[in-house]
């Protein structure tokens, strides 16, 4: 490129594009400059004074994150008067912190414990007395220790600027200067915890980690986040098999620093005290416990009677399990049981979006285009609240590239915060409201489209139709409710499609029809709680439950069987954008199995050929079989998101839209799981109202 | 009113109407004078009093002496943007106290002075950022500037020329770093009054991120003296680089304090001697400092050679600042000035960056430790060493200021620091709660 800036950074000559900022043309250079309130992505500070670097001509030590590059600049990060600032800046920092680094949770990670060890001086000059002020607790989830605080104003750039919500802020003066929550003394915000994880030294602390371990006793474990269809990477740190603390601060993954409070916190589930951790079975009208092998031989038998008899089976897979698990049931029911009724939760209209873009290329979005696109249409769904990365990535798109974005929703939204425009409509009337703002939409280079359930069946057709008017590049995101809804539907756990949308013989029944065949003789379900929304006609029907808790479902089944958690389980899952990645186990809870392995013993008890039941075997299948799934190994095994692209084909099926409906979860709620977070209970909703502006 | 009788060598051109009864009433302003040159500025071009602004060699005289017409000619005029006049009056340097005598004695001359910049660049709209303390003066402002619109020299059309200008009076909540420029402005859009990264410089992004012309009481208050009598006639009142008069203020042990409008380069002995009437009971001058407590401090020998302007004391290591002269006899304790100084500077830091949030709070609680005579000689060092550590590295001159006349103290009065540790033996370590104990 032409238009690039020469400079010369510690003798090195270095090149950077106008506008670049010192401290960033070092760090590509691998100059490394300390810094503390400097966090890219955010507004600029300059107030913490460890950047400073000399250049040449310049009569003062400049703060170089402030600083933009400039031709022939010639600047030193390392000479005399740098390090002497450096040092003595470090040294007033550690006058009022309290050195209580053996007993502050950040010990270990602590960027001030870093800088003073590379940069500090040895010698203590200060001897006077500290201020001091107590700790205070501003919710389950955030505790704050004033005399840590080094005030670099992260934790108030990152809930303002980038969870767009503004519950923290400062008040007093000088030495006395605090972060306080926006309420006084208490939070009432996402709960998100990100101004925990950005903060640089312990002065914010989690309520779910703290004074539990040091941060080298534990093993960190990069998995899938499991409650909504976003698909964060979260990395948890876990001590002697108990999951500790939840977070992404090394910004691997689709959200790089971004997670909510679900992600970071919501991991409690897994050794909630209500976990079933063995096999039940209904002796004498009563759940009793009983051997895995008891179990599995009970429910195998059943199986095989009904088989043999052509009895009527119902099959409910799950929106949390992994794309394995859910191949291997519509497998399992379709090959080994013989049948097509099976079904899941839908959420979304992937399977006619899927239709109207078929031989498309391109116009899938994933999560990256939320935060480049030049312009977004939400219509139908509450994002900050139901879809927190992809509101996340949209607000950072306005932020550093000035997206536009339209709202067409039945109420106030956050997003209407930096909306351009913004419509209200009755739900069923969305179309009418993205047609008035034709005017606008016409005028965009290109657009992303999000929609959520309530657009569904024609509605998505005419979506398309009124989209492909435009005559731009349109990018579609169809919204769903969690983890694995969009797996779900790839991997056939439906009644008329089978996996890759492939459509079958003879359709099967759908979930409303099981629930109501008064004639069902087997009920298997796999990680769902049909009976929370439905009641079940049959009443002499074998009710097989895999499950982590006693939900409804499970307590009217014949035989539960302990299901192992998502945090416990190895495999993919796809999410929301058809971005297929890794789970990683992280924990173990003794006496439960993962589903894919339940399965899979129970297709060896009843001695059905299935075939290799490891997780690479199913995934090598799924890739070869499932259409858009031919996605490169290495990209999934290494963590990162492939992105699927079933587009090549239409879709020979009417869909149902009276089956589709989202739960319409907040950032507090994810179906049946979220009840079993103390975390995720325990704290205040925030009163909705609050983000209306 | 009044607070000190005049001097028979003072240069009244900005004090003129002082004294006159009921000078603040816009009908004595009138009668003497007032509001002629905005008159001859309609009939000006924006270039032609920006020019004559810049000839008079006009320097701010908020502190810094940033050339006046230079700064009005940054702002960019052919912007779409709204330009906005801010005038600060948040005077909060100790020993500083002009800005309140010309608002309260003469508010005409201020509105008039914003008029005539408001002419220069464009601007339709002002605000007068008074300091929280000062709250007698916005009751004076306001009731000026009520004045002012009944008369038709501020509201849509004034004096039926076509051109609309409104000004607001806007009080400071009592923080010393709002007089920063920046900060100011924050303060002004009702955000915390901290200071902002700059550039850009507030005659390109200030008000509202919009152009905005920024300055000090007293330098708005010259500007209508210029235009009347020319500004190459003002130059001529100053000295070479600097033209005009400056507003003094004689503070501490001097016999007559007060304020006094005395010409650029006067010197400073005939202004203790004569016009201050001497040092009180006839005493030594031990320190002086010619403008404002965040300015280097000299010793008396220095000072009685030098001049009062930019330049001599720029040569002599010290700045003229605002114009606060602070004058301490031979009975003064160095140790408990620098204390009282850096006391000012800790309370007022912001706290947005940290050698300055830090430092200042560090070299507090070390001055009180030497003032009690609780420390060693290496203390003293610490002091030097930590007030160099902050210079030229803070966020905003906050830091500068609280560092620049603590490194003077200590470098020209290190005896006074030492008579003091040696009245006092003590041994470390001790208690939590005091770490030094005095050995008797």
């Amino acid at each position: 490129m032409a238009d690039l800036v020469t400079l010369t950074i510690n003798g090195k000559t270095v090149q950077a594009p106008p506008g670049t900022l010192v401290i960033d043309a070092a760090k590509r250079a691998g100059i490394e400059i300390p810094a503390f309130c400097y966090y890219e992505g955010f507004s600029l500070q300059a107030a913490c004074r460890m950047c400073l670097v000399e250049v040449e001509k310049m009569p003062k030590l400049q703060a170089s994150c402030t600083l933009p590059v400039a031709e022939g600049m010639v600047v030193k990060t390392e000479s005399d008067p740098v390090v002497k600032a450096r040092k003595s800046t470090l040294e007033f920092l550690l006058t009022n912190h309290p050195l209580d680094c053996p007993v502050c949770d950040k010990g270990g990670e602590c960027e001030l414990q870093d800088m003073v060890f590379r940069y500090g001086a040895a010698e203590s000059r200060f001897t006077e007395i500290k201020h001091h002020v107590d700790e205070k607790q501003w919710s389950p989830i955030v505790f704050y220790d004033a005399p840590r605080c080094i005030l670099c104003y992260r934790c108030i750039r990152v809930c303002s600027e980038g969870m767009g919500v503004g519950a923290l802020g400062i008040v007093n003066r000088g030495v006395y200067s605090e972060i306080a929550p926006s309420h006084g003394d208490h939070l009432e915000c996402d709960e998100c915890g990100a101004c925990i994880d950005i903060c640089p030294v312990g002065a914010l602390t989690s309520g779910t980690y703290r004074y539990q371990t040091r941060p080298w006793e534990m093993k960190h474990v990069g998995t899938i986040c499991t409650f909504c269809s976003n698909g964060c990477k979260t990395t948890l740190g876990v001590r002697n098999e108990k999951i500790v603390r939840g977070n992404n601060r090394d910004k691997s993954g689709i959200n790089g620093e971004f997670l909510c409070i679900k992600g970071r916190f919501a991991f409690d589930f897994q050794d909630h005290p209500e976990r079933l951790t063995s096999p039940l079975m209904r002796i004498d009208g009563k759940l009793q416990e009983v051997s895995w092998a008891k179990a599995l031989e009970a429910v195998a038998k059943k199986f095989a009677e009904v088989k043999a008899r052509n009895g009527k089976f119902g099959i409910v897979g799950s929106t949390k399990t992994t794309n394995e698990e859910n191949f291997f049931l519509q497998k399992f029911a379709r090959q080994g049981l013989g049948t097509n009724n099976i079904d899941h939760h839908r959420s979304g209209d992937v399977v006619t979006l899927m239709d109207a873009l078929a031989g498309r290329t391109n116009a899938l979005a994933t999560v990256e285009d939320c935060y480049q696109m030049k312009a977004a249409l939400v219509v139908g769904a509450d994002l900050a609240q139901e879809h927190p990365l992809l509101a996340y990535q949209l607000r950072a798109n306005f932020r550093h590239h000035n997206a536009r974005v339209y709202t067409v929703t039945r109420g106030p939204v956050r997003e209407d915060q930096y909306s351009v425009s913004r419509v209200r409509t009755e739900p069923g009337k969305e179309l009418e409201g993205v047609e008035s703002l034709r005017p606008m939409l016409s005028q965009e280079p290109e657009l992303l489209i999000l929609f959520g359930s309530s657009i569904k069946g024609e509605d998505v057709r005419r979506l398309v139709a009124f989209a492909d008017s435009l005559n731009i590049p349109v990018k579609y995101i169809c919204l769903v409710d969690y983890s694995n809804s969009r797996g779900a539907v790839d991997m056939g756990l439906l009644p008329d499609l089978g996996p890759g949308y492939q459509p079958v013989d003879n359709p099967g029944l759908t979930l409303p029809e099981m629930m109501a065949a008064t004639d069902l003789d087997v009920l298997w379900v796999v990680g769902a709680n049909p009976l929370a929304r439905y009641s079940l006609a049959a009443a002499n029907a074998f009710v097989v439950v895999q499950e982590m808790f006693l939900t409804e479902t499970a307590q009217r089944a014949d035989v539960v069987l302990p299901a192992a958690s998502a945090y416990e389980k190895n495999g993919t899952v796809t999410n929301v954008t058809g971005q297929c990645q890794k789970l990683t186990a992280a924990a173990k809870t003794m006496g439960t199995k993962p589903d894919l392995e339940i399965m899979g013993l129970l297709a060896k008890e009843m001695k059905l050929n299935l075939g290799i039941w490891t997780v690479q075997s199913v995934f090598e299948q799924i890739r070869t079989q499932v259409r858009g799934y031919n996605i490169p190994l290495p990209v999934v095994a290494t963590g990162q998101a492939a992105q699927t692209s079933p587009l090549n084909g239409r879709i020979p099926v009417i869909s149902r839209p009276d089956l589709i409906q989202s739960a319409s979860n907040t950032l507090f709620t994810s179906g049946s799981l979220g009840r079993y977070s103390k975390k995720l209970t325990s704290v205040l909703e925030y009163p909705g109202e609050l983000y209306r502006p | 009113m009044l607070y000190n009788e005049p001097s028979p060598l003072e240069t009244r051109v900005l004090t003129r109407r002082f004294g006159l009864p009921n000078s603040a009433h816009i009908d004595t302003y009138l009668a003497h004078g007032g509001y002629r040159s905005f008159e001859k500025c309609l009939e000006m071009t924006q270039e032609q009093i920006i020019e004559e602004v810049k000839a008079s060699n006009l320097r701010g005289r908020g502190g810094a002496g940033f050339p006046t017409g230079l700064k009005w000619s940054f702002v960019p005029r052919q912007s779409p943007k709204p330009k906005y006049i801010v005038v600060n009056a948040d005077e909060s340097e100790p020993g500083t106290c002009k800005d309140r005598v010309l608002m309260e004695n003469d508010p005409h001359l201020l509105i008039e002075g914003v008029l005539i910049a408001a002419q220069a660049v464009g601007a339709k709209r002002g605000y007068i950022y008074i300091r929280g303390e000062y709250r007698y003066l916005i009751d004076i402002m306001d009731r000026a500037i009520e004045e002012a619109y009944s008369r038709n020299y501020l509201g849509k059309n004034i004096l039926g020329r076509g051109i609309e200008f409104d000004l607001y009076t806007h009080t400071g909540a009592g923080a010393y770093e709002c007089g920063e420029e920046s900060a100011l402005l924050e303060s002004l859009e009702g955000k915390r009054g901290q200071p902002r990264i700059r550039p850009p410089f507030p005659a390109v992004a200030g008000l509202y991120q919009c152009p905005t012309v920024l300055n000090n009481v007293e330098t708005f208050c010259a500007v209508p003296s210029i235009i009347e009598m020319g500004g190459k006639a003002w130059a001529e009142l100053g000295v070479p680089k600097a033209g005009g008069t400056k507003l003094t203020c004689l503070t501490g042990h001097i016999n007559k304090p007060g304020v006094y409008e005395l010409r650029l380069g006067f010197p400073v002995e005939k202004m203790i001697n004569e016009v201050g009437g001497g040092i009180r009971g006839g005493k030594k001058m031990k320190a002086f400092i010619p403008g404002g407590s965040s300015c280097p401090v000299l010793t008396g020998e220095e000072a009685w050679p030098l001049t009062m302007d930019y330049d001599s004391m720029a040569k002599a290591g010290t700045m003229l600042g605002s114009g606060g002269v602070i004058i301490m006899d031979e009975d003064t304790d160095m140790v408990k000035a620098a204390l009282r100084i850096m006391h000012f500077y800790q309370h007022e830091s912001c706290g947005w960056c940290i050698p300055c949030r830090e430092g200042t709070t560090w070299l507090k609680k070390l001055l009180t430790r030497l003032d009690q005579g609780l420390g060693t000689s290496r203390d003293i060092d610490l002091v030097g060493d930590l007030a160099q550590n902050m210079l030229g590295r803070t966020f905003c001159p906050l830091g500068d200021a609280a560092a620049l006349p603590t490194i003077s103290i200590v470098q020209k009065f290190r005896h006074e620091f030492e008579a003091k540790i040696a009245k006092v033996q003590v041994a470390m370590p001790a208690s939590a709660n005091h770490p030094f104990v005095v050995v008797q």
